[in-house]
């Protein structure tokens, strides 16, 4: 036994390294660490995908699925939603005039009103959306076209706005506040809604403007350069966009706390969409009381400030207004998904209970197939 | 330093420049010049022996190492990209975040770089600081500098167990002899002891070295790399040349052995020393996957081509369609608008940077990464290591690894691949009788039975009475036996790693005499034949004698222990320890071997219990060798007993082994001297002439000695036998007995019976050379030694010259064993679909013994033997042959019965059918073959043979082989592996892997090389489905913004992407995943198969994973996008769950293809998936205003605080993934793979595991490779001209043989025994 031990001892001795290759000396046996790590011998988990073993997963599957398709589907389809396009293409429409001859130059603005009728009552609070189609918000150099610094409040990217903003960079001289292309085409139609009574009285149904901005956006993203006070003096040494009537601290002149920067319906813009056509919200509707619905059935009238001109390049607007549930609008889509998915993996489940009964009995027992 | 004109500078430097270039240097000593400045050395401007490995240096590394990085396709690509996104046209993204990538893989690459240069560098000082001793005039002696301080022209002195600091010419010894031994393992890993001895002529006579008496002018070559060669020759003052050669030199790297000191002249040093000349870096081979791989990469770019192409279309026909000047298209600073078309054109570069994540360059980095985790556990693999020589794997090419798994050819070489390489002595035959040393034949089978069943063998007394203890009692005789095996084990198990015992074994050391001869020789007079063939035996060699109490010990390559360390005080100090271990074990040996032996003490400075277990047998030597010696005193035999034989070749050692058995024992060898002890007591010491060294034109080498009592010159002489043969004269036995026995064919028959057995074969010859002869040849001689151009040619002509009219004194057969499990992996290699060729330089008798042995043939095989001497009929045979085989296949009744087709072919055939007009033939016959055994080729028949094979049939090849001799064919094969073993390190050098046992490649191939092969083939797979289906997220959005090239995922979080989140678990799964365990892969070869071929990365899997990517994103864009369509979400809202869902997908898309979780997968996958909410939630949390116009602030928060964002990243994961899911399942239930079975039996307890394996193999027809002892005749002869082997009768006689034998040694036991 001491032999032997010796003999150990004498391997772990210095060994030469080859010299030539210049390569670090091995002062000991190269003999492997005997790990369960190094010998690829870890403790492992070894899962075979056949039709026995992952039976259970898809009626687990299955069994979630349908239920929370059905409850998605349930709730999406309680969704009121009522969707008017105003854009005014065809002849017979309130906004044709108005949408003909409009252009981005015009000074004055063009009204007009248009005669709608819920058929049934929106209860809880009521979101009201603007929606263009065709409107390619999410255009590269569109999305590109802006200067965050400049609305986060900072002031030299207010005196000097980014390169990136051009062409709306400046304007005569001035530097463009809010500098960029989206901030340039800011959607300025102005929409109030009344109810009209049954005796055809119009009641103008009141829509709150704050609280349609994300509170990040609103609180943390964009500041008024030199805070919210007189911001006609923050704003003195800018231009308004070339689009635009009103220059950037007359969009709300009503309230500091929307006006400027923070202007909530500009923020909502300077969202850009993800897809052509979107919807952005506009107004709010709150709920009065428990016992009334916010927006009873009945007759309507839509009264447009017709600003934003869309039929140049084929766009659409339209005013939506939707209730809203946990899963926001509505959109029967992932409901019916869930549902079809679950199904399938019921299916699928049953499918493979027969390959199982078929063929997975074999590989339980020790023969093997060729 | 004092100012120098720079002319002179530049003149000296120009003189350094020729100097340096010159054929021949002129080295003179630096002595009389020390203490001069520089400019006054006479060898300044040769390199010093400093030496630098590094790559770089401190201030140039980074533009070095980027210019280096800069000739990579990939780099320049993405560098390409880069600058792209700097043109503001086309830009995609800010341009400083495009440069992220680049810059990440350029400082990853980098720092690899560093650190290994940086190891280099470290290795380099440790070296260079080494201490040795250089001789200084001021001092008077030698003094101690350090490596890097030795310069050409110094005196170097060198002590026992010290490492040689540059390449020095021997000029003093403290042997008196001038010899000086020395260990060259770490150079070419050889480790026997090599002799060198100082230049002749030079300051022998002082008893002190004086190196400032030397005044000679050292003439040497130009430095070169070849280790087995040097040319010098010193001038005089009185101008006398006195040549040295490679014998005088000693290397840098070697070590000196025994030879308490030695001064030698630095001729070479640093950088010119031929160790480091030979010192080659690792190899870059290309992998088979990996050029498959860069095909993909070429569709892939052809996919991004198309669809940038299509997005560069859309936008300019989405351009076109576009009535008016819309709002959301913004013209350029002066306000204009690009024209559709052009907008197109700018659209297909800003996509070819969106999309450039399609071309997958990390893959590269990701595919270098995996291979080091590969090599990381081959090389850690523990049963790859082989204890004996203490070397485990090396992996020399390090990205070829997955290579291992396709071998559809192996090319192996005989000698030292598939045997030992170590040589027992087994038979001889002398004047035409033969001596077939039965009993030593059962001793080996004895000791062989006790290798493989050790545990039985250890609890039993031994069965036959080989080993012949006549003087002690019956009981002490059992009890030694008992001593013996039981040593024997314990030295298996813990002596093994001893590896600077070159022939330590008894196996090879011992040899029982035979019977008869020793009578013969007992008989024998003085100038008897009997004699001179031991004597030649003895005498004919290039074997270094060592004392076994020196026994060598290794010395530290850079602790200078070896010097202060005396080795005899270790030896003292393990003495008690060993002879405690017998007082306490085995007491009644002891007393044993102390009663025998006075002199035992010294005996047990044998370092183990090996050494101790080695004297005991010895002792049987020693007995045997007294059974008629005239008298020798126990003493006297003893001390002859301690000598130990280091050979060169192998062959040598057991040759002079097998003498010493008969009493010729080969007592010393000086450089002019050699002494043999004669069986009658009397030592003889023959004067040595000179030596013909062996060289593999001649097969030959003779030695001249002259007889101290004849005076007569006497060259004996021992070789191939076909190189002898033809230079035989008058038969010696005519002059002698008269009767006229044609000594010459009777011994050819012999040889031929020893080839059949697989016994090498050497002939031995004698010839007296008269004085005038002598004086003739001596002349030239010593000319041609002198010569400095052409002299091996004018060398081996005197040689030539003087090997005529040999007088054939016998033949020895020498029988090189089996390696351990060859027979087994070569198996084991044929039932995976592996076709073994065995290329063997050997005749083709031998070569068809040794392929039965190894079972390469198998004895129903059907063994066509071609042979021929012309092309026409080679050809014939050829096309004969092939149209027999292509009927037989081809006949339907044969289709069970089909025996496997073997074919041994020789070498001069080999040359005719590889000629291009029958190189298809040929190949097409081989392709039909099972085995090949290609004989008596030479290297370079053997890379011809294996670039035909690779060539022709397009497989993947691999080449085994140990010596020299395979370098050429290791170079030529796919793969090169290199066995580490007697031969020295050519062929591991040259080697993509080396190993140390064939054994080893079973498990290289048939593990490692499958594991690497489907790792690596899923992980790029893996890594195309992944970029193809994150990447085309971004497509299919394109026809939702106009084709504008917008990204709805923050550029940050894109390349986080593929930096962080989603880049380890693929590497992870290319290094550790495993399919089946190694012990299924072992147990069933055929699981090998599928990694064959094309294997699991083809052109199909490709592109059915390319197609997954597409519909996996397909779903990952539209079920999101089918869930937003006409809502508020914002473009970087929407973007969130996308890359939260393809994040899912991609990782699951993994867990599906992990056929093994271990708790390392866990760590990453989930570590992966936390990594990307961790980042993105902290980004999406400190990112206000910093990257526009992503604005990712509280995008993902406000994203998990909607139930939405969970209910869509369920659905399309499961959505995604369920195809690929069920296809698995369904694939796995109704067909499942091999390795899927395999798999199944992975989980079953171990017994039924291999119940199951024993009926999967029978199943599929692995009966016939099964031991099948019965064996069938042989299979329908051919109507053709070829020869069958078959070796039926073999087992048979071989038994009878036995039985004979065993009576034979009961009656030479009750002859011989007690009474002798």
């Amino acid at each position: 036994m001491m032999a032997s031990s010796y003999n150990a001892k004498e391997e772990d001795g210095p060994h030469s390294g080859t010299p030539g290759l210049g390569g670090a000396a091995v002062t000991k046996s190269k003999k492997p660490d005997n790990t369960a790590f190094k010998q690829q011998r870890l403790v492992a988990w070894q899962p075979i995908l056949t039709a026995g073993t992952v039976l259970p997963a898809f009626f687990v599957i299955g069994i979630f699925f349908i239920p929370i398709g059905i409850a998605l589907f349930v709730t999406s389809n309680n969704i009121k939603e009522f969707e008017i396009d105003y854009t005014g293409v065809d002849a017979d429409s309130p906004c044709y005039s108005c949408a003909k001859d409009f252009s981005w130059n015009s000074t004055t603005s063009c009204t007009c009103s248009v005669d709608f009728k819920l058929e049934q009552p929106f209860e809880s609070n009521v979101f009201m959306y603007y929606g263009l189609s065709n409107f390619y918000q999410n255009h590269r150099r569109y999305v590109k076209s802006r200067d965050d610094s400049q609305l986060y409040g900072d002031l030299s990217a207010l005196t000097n706005p980014s390169k990136e903003c051009e062409p709306y960079r400046t304007s005569n001289g001035l530097p463009i506040a809010p500098c960029g292309a989206i901030a340039n085409s800011l959607f300025n139609d102005t929409l109030e809604l009344y109810y009209v009574d049954s005796n055809g009285t119009r009641k103008e149904i009141p829509l709150v403007k704050k609280g349609i901005a994300w509170w990040t956006d609103k609180h943390v993203k964009f500041r008024n350069p030199g805070g919210n006070d007189n911001l006609t003096v923050s704003f003195e040494g800018n231009s308004k966009p070339v689009n635009w009537r009103k220059a950037v601290y007359e969009l709300d002149p009503t309230d500091s706390e929307n006006n400027g920067f923070i202007n909530e319906d500009f923020i909502v813009w300077m969202r850009t969409a993800a897809l052509p056509t979107f919807r952005k919200l506009y107004r709010i509707i709150q709920k009065k009381s428990s016992n009334t619905a916010t927006l009873p059935s009945g007759n309507y009238v839509l009264e447009i400030t017709y600003n934003y001109p869309v039929l140049s390049f084929d766009g659409r607007k339209r005013m939506i207004l939707s209730t809203i549930s946990w899963m926001g609008g509505k959109n029967p889509f992932l409901g019916i998904a869930y549902l079809t998915v679950g199904s399938i993996c019921f299916f699928l489940g049953v499918v493979l209970l027969i390959i199982h009964h078929k063929y997975d009995t074999r590989n339980t027992s020790a023969d093997i197939p060729s | 330093m004092k100012w120098r004109n720079p002319v002179d500078l530049v003149r000296d430097a120009l003189r350094g420049q020729r100097a340096r270039d010159k054929d021949l240097r002129n080295l003179v000593s630096n002595l009389p010049y020390e203490g001069l400045e520089k400019s006054k050395q006479p060898n300044r401007h040769f390199p010093g022996n400093a030496i630098k490995t590094t790559k770089y240096t401190l201030l140039l590394f980074i533009p070095v190492n980027l210019f280096e990085q800069f000739h990579r396709m990939a780099n320049l690509y993405f560098v390409g990209l880069a600058i792209l996104n700097f043109v503001p046209v086309v830009n995609a993204f800010q341009p400083e975040v495009a440069l992220i990538p680049i810059c990440a893989i350029l400082s990853l690459t980098a720092l690899k770089d560093a650190w290994e240069d940086f190891r280099r560098y470290q290795s380099d000082r440790k070296l260079n600081n080494t201490p040795c001793l250089i001789y200084s005039r001021k001092e008077v002696g030698f003094i101690e500098r350090c490596w890097k301080d030795v310069r050409v022209g110094d005196f170097v002195k060198v002590v026992c167990n010290e490492i040689v600091p540059a390449d020095l010419l021997l000029l003093y010894t403290a042997d008196p002899d001038g010899v000086c031994l020395i260990e060259t393992a770490n150079l070419d890993g050889e480790s026997n002891l090599k002799q060198r001895r100082v230049v002749p002529g030079l300051c022998i006579s002082d008893p002190r070295f004086e190196p400032e008496s030397f005044n000679g002018i050292v003439v040497c070559e130009k430095p070169n790399n070849n280790l087995n060669h040097f040319k010098c020759y010193v001038e005089r003052p009185d101008e006398e040349k006195v040549g040295a050669g490679l014998e005088s030199l000693l290397l840098r790297g070697c070590t000196v052995r025994n030879t308490d000191h030695a001064v030698g002249f630095v001729v070479y040093a640093g950088h010119e020393t031929k160790s480091m000349l030979n010192n080659g870096g690792p190899r870059y081979k290309r992998s088979r996957l990996e050029r498959r791989l860069n095909v993909d990469v070429i569709f892939c770019v052809i996919l991004l081509f198309a669809m940038c192409i299509v997005a560069a279309v859309g936008h300019c026909l989405w351009l076109q369609a576009v009535p008016g000047v819309p709002p959301y298209l913004v013209p350029d600073s002066a306000g204009r608008l690009d024209s559709p078309a052009l907008s197109g054109f700018y659209m297909f570069f800003t996509m070819i940077i969106l999309l450039q994540v399609l071309i997958p360059i990390s893959l590269y980095v990701s595919i270098e990464l995996v291979k080091i985790g590969q090599i990381f556990f081959i090389t850690n693999d523990i049963d790859l290591y082989d204890e004996g020589t203490d070397s485990g794997m090396q992996c020399k090419a390090l990205n070829i690894t997955e290579d291992l798994g396709q071998v559809q050819y192996i090319f192996s070489d005989k000698t030292g691949t598939l045997t030992e390489n170590k040589m027992v002595f087994r038979r001889c035959s002398i004047m035409g009788v033969e001596y077939p040393h039965k009993e030593n034949a059962i001793r080996l089978n004895v000791l062989e039975e006790a290798e493989s069943e050790e545990e039985i063998i250890f609890n039993q007394p031994p069965r036959t009475g080989w080993s012949m203890d006549f003087e002690n009692s019956e009981p002490e005789g059992r009890h030694h036996h008992h001593h013996h095996h039981g040593s024997r084990r314990k030295s298996k198990v813990s002596g093994q790693g001893q590896k600077d015992v070159a022939f330590s074994s008894p196996l090879e050391t011992d040899v029982i005499p035979d019977r008869k001869l020793l009578q013969q020789i007992s008989r024998s007079q003085e100038k008897d034949p009997y004699l001179d063939f031991f004597l030649a035996l003895a005498i004919c060699n290039t074997v270094v004698v060592s004392m076994a109490t020196a026994r060598r010990r290794r010395a530290s390559w850079f602790s200078p222990s070896g010097r202060t360390n005396n080795p005899l005080e270790t030896v003292s100090t393990l003495v008690k320890k060993v002879g405690s271990l017998f007082t306490s074990g085995q007491k009644p040996i002891h007393q044993h071997l102390t009663v025998s032996k006075s002199d035992m003490v010294i005996e047990e400075d044998d370092l183990s219990s090996e050494g101790i277990r080695e004297k005991t047998e010895d002792l049987d030597g020693l007995e045997t060798c007294s059974l008629h010696a005239a008298s020798p005193s126990h003493k006297e035999s003893a001390a002859s007993d301690n000598l130990r034989y280091e050979a060169e070749s192998p062959d040598e050692a057991a040759l002079v082994y097998a003498a010493k058995a008969y009493g010729f024992t080969l007592l010393a060898r000086t450089p002019d001297s050699v002494t043999v002890r004669l069986p009658s007591g009397k030592d003889l010491v023959f004067e040595l002439v000179d030596t013909l060294a062996f060289d593999s034109n001649r097969k030959r080498m003779s030695v001249l000695v002259r007889h101290p009592i004849t005076r007569e010159y006497v060259l004996y002489t021992k070789g191939a036998d076909y190189a002898i043969m033809e230079l035989l004269g008058t038969p010696y036995a005519e002059h002698f007995s008269g009767s006229e026995k044609n000594i010459a064919s009777d011994t050819q028959h012999h040889l031929d019976c020893y080839a059949k057995e697989g016994l090498r074969t050497l002939c031995i010859t004698k010839k007296v050379v008269s004085d005038k002869e002598y004086m003739s040849w001596s002349l030239q001689r010593q000319r041609a030694l002198a010569a400095i151009e052409q002299r091996e040619e004018l060398v081996m002509e005197t040689a030539v010259q003087l090997e005529t009219n040999l007088s054939l004194l016998g033949a020895t057969g020498v029988e090189d064993r089996l390696q351990e499990n060859v027979p087994d992996t070569i198996i084991a290699l044929r039932e995976a679909g592996i076709q073994v060729w065995v290329l063997t330089g050997d005749k083709p008798e031998t070569a068809v013994n040794i392929g039965y042995a190894c079972r390469l043939l198998e004895e129903e095989d059907l063994v066509i033997n071609m042979s021929c001497k012309n092309k026409a009929v080679c050809t014939s045979i050829l096309d004969c042959t092939l149209e027999e085989v292509r009927r037989y296949d081809e006949n339907p009744q044969n289709v069970d019965t089909t025996p496997n087709i073997s074919l041994v072919i020789d070498g001069r055939t080999l040359v005719m059918a590889l000629s291009p007009d029958l190189e298809n033939r040929f190949v097409d016959l081989t392709k039909r073959c099972r085995s090949v055994l290609c004989c008596r080729v030479t290297p370079l028949q053997k890379s011809k043979v294996v670039k035909v094979v690779r060539e022709k049939l397009k497989v993947m090849t691999l080449a085994v082989g140990d010596g020299a001799n395979d370098v050429n064919m290791i170079q030529a094969a796919d793969i090169g592996i290199g066995i580490s073993g007697q031969e020295g390190m050519q062929a591991v050098m040259a080697s993509d892997f080396a190993i140390s046992r064939f054994k080893h490649l079973k498990k290289l191939l048939l593990v490692h090389g499958h594991w690497c092969y489907t790792r690596l083939a899923n992980m790029i797979i893996y890594f195309f489905y992944k970029n193809v289906a994150y990447v085309n997220l971004l497509f299919w959005y394109q026809f939702f913004c106009g084709f504008s090239g917008t990204a709805m995922i923050d550029y940050w979080l894109m390349i986080f992407f593929n930096l962080f989140f989603t880049s380890v678990p693929p590497i992870m799964y290319g290094i550790m995943d495993k399919d089946v365990s190694a012990e299924i892969l072992l147990g069933l070869p055929e699981l090998y198969r599928t990694g064959q071929g094309t294997g699991e990365y083809n052109f199909f899997t490709f592109w059915i994973s390319i197609l997954d990517a597409f519909y996996q994103s397909l779903v990952c864009f539209f079920i999101p996008y089918l869930v937003y369509v006409d809502s508020d979400v914002g473009l970087f809202t929407f973007g969130t769950p996308l890359n939260t869902v393809s994040l899912f997908t991609i990782l699951l898309h993994l867990s599906i293809e992990i056929k093994s979780w271990t708790v390392v997968h866990w760590i990453i996958q989930v570590g992966s998936v936390a990594l990307y909410f961790i980042v993105t939630l902290a980004y999406s949390a400190i990112c206000i205003t910093c990257n526009p116009p992503s604005n990712p602030y509280w995008i993902l928060q406000s994203q998990m605080a909607d139930p939405m964002f969970y209910l869509i990243c369920i659905i399309t994961t499961v959505v995604a993934l369920l195809p690929r899911y069920m296809f698995h399942v369904i694939k796995n239930s109704i067909a499942p793979s091999p390795l899927i079975q395999a798999k199944l039996l992975d989980r079953l307890d171990p017994s039924a595991r291999e119940r199951c394996i024993r009926e999967w193999r029978s199943f599929r027809g692995g009966v016939h490779l099964e031991d099948s002892r019965s064996s069938t005749p042989p299979s329908p002869a051919l109507e053709i001209p070829v020869e069958m082997y078959t070796k039926s009768t073999g087992a048979a006689e071989l038994m009878e043989d036995e039985f004979v034998l065993n009576v034979i040694t009961d009656n030479y036991l009750r002859h011989n025994g007690p009474g002798t």
